[in-house]
């Protein structure tokens, strides 16, 4: 990236490197929205899967159907895949150094939190439909 | 990866023993990093016990003590003897803090045990290398920066205002928070660390400075500022009592206003 410590570029060049991204924010207040979206959905999403313990398919299909019930559900799984995908990229960028390394791992991270909040919405939607 | 070892050549090996003074009454035991770039040796803890009866209370004085009576080749670095300088920030007793207003007393173990500031390039014994933390000082462009002509007398604030500089300005660089900011060992090269936003925070927060926006384009990137993550330390650290985590914070919450 900026050069080994080795390298003959002046300290202030190398704190410089490529300039601000002038991105980040828009992350920082997505964790934050999604964190108190979790918070406040949380109540009503441990209610809900309590209500569906040790019920039947058609039962299950039914409590999911209601509209408000599917709504708070949809809304947990979006709110926590993106909390996810955003925590899981801080990480990586904390402590994987190597860019190939790094660029790999913050794609795969956004492929698998898309794949897990894609397969829980058509579950939802399936069985809130009945089918 | 980030690395979570020491490099082969950094591990610390053995050291020396020094001899009790003859004739002291009471002594204190320090145990002192010690690492020479000359000898190609790996670094060491020596042991030296100092004479309390003949020294000052504090750990610089116990370190300008050995210095003076048993090895002259003991180096750190030391100016005012009044934490205003920052010039002696090390690590004692496992917290990174300013020898000279650290009493030896506060240290309950029985030997007070003295690093160089963590995670940075060591010059020699407890001299660290600080470029880059003052490059990344230099970075924010510490001064007042105005396009309006500069006035007759001067730029004026109200009390109000200046108030809101307290807690940023008493900062003495001395790198005691930045060096203890785990993100900060992993990142260095790309995040400020707390030292240097902090005082980013001290020139965004100045009435009189007509570049706010600018310096926030600066500071707005995922590594420069994003990799704080209020783990605290610095403020635990600072030896001034001031709260750098809480100067992020305040960066943080004006990009999030000026985009919302």
């Amino acid at each position: 990236m900026s050069g080994s410590p080795s390298s003959m570029r002046t300290p202030l060049g190398r704190v410089r490197n490529l300039g601000a991204s002038h991105s980040g924010t828009t992350d920082f207040w997505r964790q934050r929205l999604t964190g108190v979206a979790m918070t406040l959905l949380i109540v009503p999403v441990l209610v809900v899967i309590l209500t569906l313990v040790g019920r039947n398919h058609a039962a299950a299909a039914q409590i999911l159907g209601s509209l408000p019930i599917a709504i708070i559900l949809l809304l947990f799984i979006i709110a926590s895949t993106w909390h996810m995908k955003i925590g899981m990229q801080v990480v990586i960028e904390d402590y994987v150094h190597n860019e190939t390394l790094k660029l790999v791992s913050i794609m795969a991270n956004n492929f698998f939190c898309f794949v897990v909040a894609l397969a829980s919405i058509y579950a939802l939607l399936k069985l809130s439909s009945g089918v | 990866m980030a690395d979570f070892a020491l490099p082969k050549n950094s591990k610390i090996t053995g050291g020396k023993t020094w001899p009790k003074p003859a004739g002291a009454t009471e002594t204190r035991e320090f145990k002192i990093y010690r690492w020479n770039p000359d000898d190609g040796k790996n670094p060491s803890v020596d042991t030296y016990y100092v004479d309390t009866n003949d020294c000052g209370p504090m750990v610089l004085d116990g370190l300008i003590w050995i210095k003076n009576h048993i090895d002259p080749t003991l180096t750190f670095r030391r100016s005012c003897r009044e934490g205003v300088c920052g010039s002696c920030a090390m690590n004692i007793d496992g917290q990174n803090t300013l020898a000279c207003t650290k009493s030896m007393h506060d240290v309950k173990d029985d030997a007070v045990k003295v690093n160089p500031l963590p995670h940075q390039p060591v010059v020699k014994d407890l001299v660290p290398d600080l470029t880059n933390f003052y490059a990344q000082y230099a970075s924010i462009e510490p001064w007042l920066k105005t396009t309006t002509p500069t006035p007759q007398k001067e730029w004026k604030q109200s009390h109000e205002d200046r108030e809101k500089l307290d807690g940023l300005y008493e900062c003495i660089l001395c790198a005691c928070c930045s060096t203890s900011c785990p993100s900060y060992w992993w990142n260095s090269e790309r995040f400020l660390g707390p030292a240097a936003l902090l005082q980013a925070n001290r020139w965004v927060t100045d009435s009189r400075d007509e570049a706010t926006g600018e310096r926030l384009d600066n500071l707005e990137d995922p590594f420069r500022l994003y990799r704080c993550h209020t783990i605290m330390n610095c403020a635990k650290a600072c030896p001034k009592g001031l709260n750098p985590s809480e100067a992020i914070a305040e960066l943080k919450m004006k990009l999030v206003e000026r985009q919302i």
